[in-house]
């Protein structure tokens, strides 16, 4: 129906996931995973790429069903569909990447209740066709990824004195074990969010 | 009952769920503007994450393990930590509107609220008894009441201070939040006498 009332952009909807409505650092949605998960580079991008795997798929199945599906038990359904593809994920991971399943433990069954999933499917989903919601699910996934390598990387690199497992600084650095310590997650992640809020308004300025 | 109150006393201060466990982030920052709506939020949490370990406990043991299905955990559990929260819903838009309509939007998304779902599975992960899941879940609970009752009251307090313009809004509290988890990680080193 909102379909054929505009043309959809994909191009535009890459660029919001991506940049402008980016998940993590301006709706600032799903953050238990962006904080729990970033202490490795690895880490990160595996969180990053499970979780845009799944958007993808539910965000394109739900736009599917979304004509059946009725209204008022919309957000229960909307998560059975979810729980559906993240037990998947779970099953994949566990078989064929066992280390990064010990190491992300509980956070991949949790991918269930990452908000960025349910608030695309409310948000898009459920109101635009199944293409422009897959790729809608792509875009978002990616803006996830890359915020979380973002936060991984200052964080390993700070905290570790690595960068995917291999010595950056030396070994005269002496690593901030903090920053890899649940307080430095939100550390962290409160000085890129402002980093980013300093850049967003230079750019206003700089447009005005 | 040493055993109990050891798990308690883990969940609540030791292994806090919001700031060690990092689970139930997101009513944590949204929801702590205000003392009130916090306080409302974190007993809405309470009451969700104790029903929902004991209803997940006793599903997992009589309906999934008998019939070898706990692959399906993560759907069967969601699915009934959503009726649980729709339940409750109805339940206090008859019966408590004020608190209702205070906690809005954030009541449905208690179903999206990672601490719930976390703590049943985290139930059947430690092997814990019906008993102590329903501790389990009752204290982590309020470990999340306790860490939203102090970021709000600290929020109240920052609301009106002068901060540096990126800082403001979602940065400030993540900070104020980082040194909260900072003191949270002092009760690592308390040692249970028992």
């Amino acid at each position: 129906m909102a379909a054929k009332k505009k043309k959809v952009s994909y191009l535009n909807i890459l660029k919001e996931g991506i940049i402008t409505k980016n998940p993590t650092f301006i709706q600032l949605l799903g953050m238990c995973p962006t904080l729990a998960v970033t202490t490795t580079v690895a880490n990160g991008i595996g969180m990053g790429l499970s979780a845009t795997f799944v958007l993808i798929c539910s965000n394109f199945f739900i736009s599917v069903l979304r004509k059946f599906i009725p209204n008022k038990i919309r957000i229960a359904s909307y998560i059975v569909i979810i729980a559906g593809f993240v037990s998947a994920v779970e099953m994949a991971i566990k078989a064929w990447l066992p280390d990064l399943a010990s190491s992300l433990g509980l956070f991949i069954p949790l991918i269930v209740v990452n908000c960025i999933i349910l608030a695309r499917a409310e948000a898009f989903a459920s109101k635009n066709a199944p293409l422009p919601s897959a790729v809608d699910g792509l875009a978002c996934g990616i803006g996830f990824t890359l915020a979380l390598t973002i936060i991984s990387t200052v964080r390993e690199l700070i905290g570790n004195g690595s960068i995917f497992g291999v010595d950056i600084l030396g070994p005269n650095y002496s690593p901030a074990l903090i920053i890899i310590l649940p307080a430095g997650g939100f550390l962290v992640l409160g000085f890129l969010i402002a980093l980013v809020q300093f850049i967003m308004s230079k750019l206003e300025r700089r447009s005005e | 009952m040493l055993n109990l109150l050891v798990i308690s006393i883990n969940a609540i201060l030791i292994e806090n769920f919001v700031l060690v466990k990092f689970l139930g982030c997101c009513p944590f920052l949204g929801v702590s503007k205000k003392s009130e709506t916090a306080l409302g939020m974190g007993l809405a949490v309470v009451f969700t994450m104790t029903l929902a370990s004991a209803m997940t406990w006793l599903f997992n043991e009589f309906v999934l393990k008998p019939f070898d299905l706990e692959y399906l955990q993560t759907i069967a559990f969601i699915a009934i930590i959503a009726t649980l929260v729709q339940i409750i819903e109805m339940f206090l838009q008859k019966s408590i509107p004020s608190l209702y309509s205070a906690l809005g939007i954030y009541l449905p998304l208690i179903t999206t609220n990672c601490a719930v779902l976390g703590v049943a599975l985290l139930n059947i992960n430690n092997g814990y008894d019906f008993i102590s899941s329903v501790v389990y879940g009752f204290s982590a609970g309020v470990g999340f009441l306790v860490a939203i009752l102090l970021l709000s009251a600290i929020r109240e307090r920052i609301a009106y201070s002068d901060i540096p313009k990126p800082f403001r809004g979602f940065p400030i509290v993540l900070i104020a939040a980082a040194i909260l988890s900072i003191s949270f990680m002092g009760f690592q080193g308390l040692k249970l006498p028992f």
